[in-house]
């Protein structure tokens, strides 16, 4: 998206937007120069065509029908066919730890809330806007900066305790981070190759430039438990932080500095 | 400890609905909402244009908005935020009106830690948080939460 020139709308404003769609929360962030209320709009009304299309809870949805058996796979339309395909990418990718599957059944939540909050950011590009950041349940997209001179600032989640950071991840141009653990609904990550739920990790958060990508990293990472930290180290490109379930901190891959694109984890 | 959250998400609910600017309709905390788009008034959906009075002299009048009242199981809320700049530097109850003895000290306990933690999110200078994934009802007791209130 960039490099694009796009003609920016007079009525641009910078705005904060809070949206529920998908069982969570979508908190938008648009900084100066800001966006028309056209493409804010849009990129709304994509979460919640996301939902409508991928949700597992949804009879009517088409990843719902799948479910019930009323839509063979093969037979699902193109858009949804490259997401599944993407799922089996990153099936590969990670080992097998992560899975569009669940119990045998059609599952991609783990990788389309991730997806469409980076295809979000994009819509918000395409309508001008250079500056933002949209957070989606805990997973963040980051576009340009936020402040000029000043890079985006993720704080990571105690997931100890929710109101306390444990790090903080720095980083301008394109930032996405992506935490897995337990989360509030409880266990929802189980070990595909043993259908257990992971143990020894209470969190794991990914840093990188695409959300969709870093999301399926730290998905995987927390399905290996123990064996997560020595396998994100072995992707030296990506910035992690483990917090074990004694407490521990694993740091991986961190890249300090502030070139535009990297991302750099300072303690909070 | 399970009344006090409850009690504390109806309060941050009060803040987020206070800095929507939209100060009619009582909110509760709400689930997903069924259709896409921003309707205009829609309980959950918050959305604020960003004022932007920051630009000018460091000195900044401090100015206090009023929340909606928010009816929870324990009473009345309705939260007061005092904003210099762009920073909030108090939250207070205008409104609490308990049910009972009980709810009223549900609520005064409530108080201390809803400032602290708005507060706290503010003073580590961070622009969002990543963590484990939360529910759309849970959403209210996150840092996120607090972050996108005091985001004007």
């Amino acid at each position: 998206m960039s490099g694009q020139a796009v003609p920016r709308s007079p009525s641009a404003v910078p705005v904060r937007h809070v949206e529920h769609c998908m069982g969570t929360v979508f908190s938008f962030d648009v900084r100066s120069p800001g966006v028309d209320r056209t493409g804010l709009t849009r990129a709304v009304a994509w979460l919640h065509e996301v939902d409508a299309t991928y949700s597992p809870f949804r009879a009517d949805s088409t990843v719902g029908r799948v479910r019930a058996g009323t839509l063979p796979v093969r037979h699902v339309p193109d858009a949804v066919a490259r997401v599944l395909e993407r799922g089996a990418e990153l099936n590969a990718l990670t080992d097998g730890y992560f899975s569009a599957y669940f119990d045998g059944e059609l599952d991609p939540s783990g990788y389309v809330k991730g997806w469409a909050i980076e295809v979000a950011s994009d819509i918000l590009a395409a309508a001008g806007s250079l500056n933002h950041c949209v957070n989606g349940g805990g997973d963040v997209q980051c576009v340009g900066e936020a402040a000029p001179g000043r890079p985006w600032r993720v704080g990571i989640s105690d997931p100890f305790d929710a109101s306390r950071l444990i790090d903080t991840i720095e980083g301008s141009g394109r930032l996405a981070v992506a935490t897995s653990g337990v989360a509030e609904r409880g266990s929802h990550i189980a070990d595909p190759h043993t259908r257990q739920a992971p143990v020894g990790l209470s969190s794991v958060t990914v840093a990188g430039s695409d959300l969709a990508l870093v999301d399926a990293v730290a998905t995987a990472a927390f399905a290996m438990g123990s064996a997560g930290p020595q396998w994100l180290a072995r992707h030296a490109s990506m910035t992690s932080v483990v917090t074990q379930t004694d407490g521990h901190i694993v740091r991986a891959g961190s890249a300090r500095g502030h070139a535009p694109g990297r991302a750099a984890v300072t303690r909070a | 400890m399970k009344r006090i959250l409850l009690t504390l998400t109806a309060t941050v609910a009060g803040l987020i609905s206070l800095l929507s600017f939209k100060t009619s309709q009582p909110q509760t905390t709400a689930g997903p909402l069924p259709s896409a788009g921003l309707p205009a008034g829609a309980t959950g959906s918050a959305t604020s244009s960003a004022t932007s009075p920051a630009t000018g002299s460091p000195n900044q009048h401090a100015t206090s908005y009023l929340g909606s009242a928010v009816t929870t199981t324990y009473g009345v809320v309705r939260v007061k935020i005092t904003v210099s700049g762009k920073r909030i530097t108090n939250v207070a109850f205008a409104t609490l009106t308990a049910f009972d003895p009980h709810s009223q000290q549900i609520n005064s306990a409530a108080a201390p830690r809803l400032l602290s933690e708005t507060l706290a999110a503010q003073s580590a200078h961070i622009d969002t948080v990543s963590g484990a994934s939360y529910t759309s009802a849970g959403y209210v007791k996150t840092l996120q939460s607090a972050l996108d209130a005091a985001g004007i």
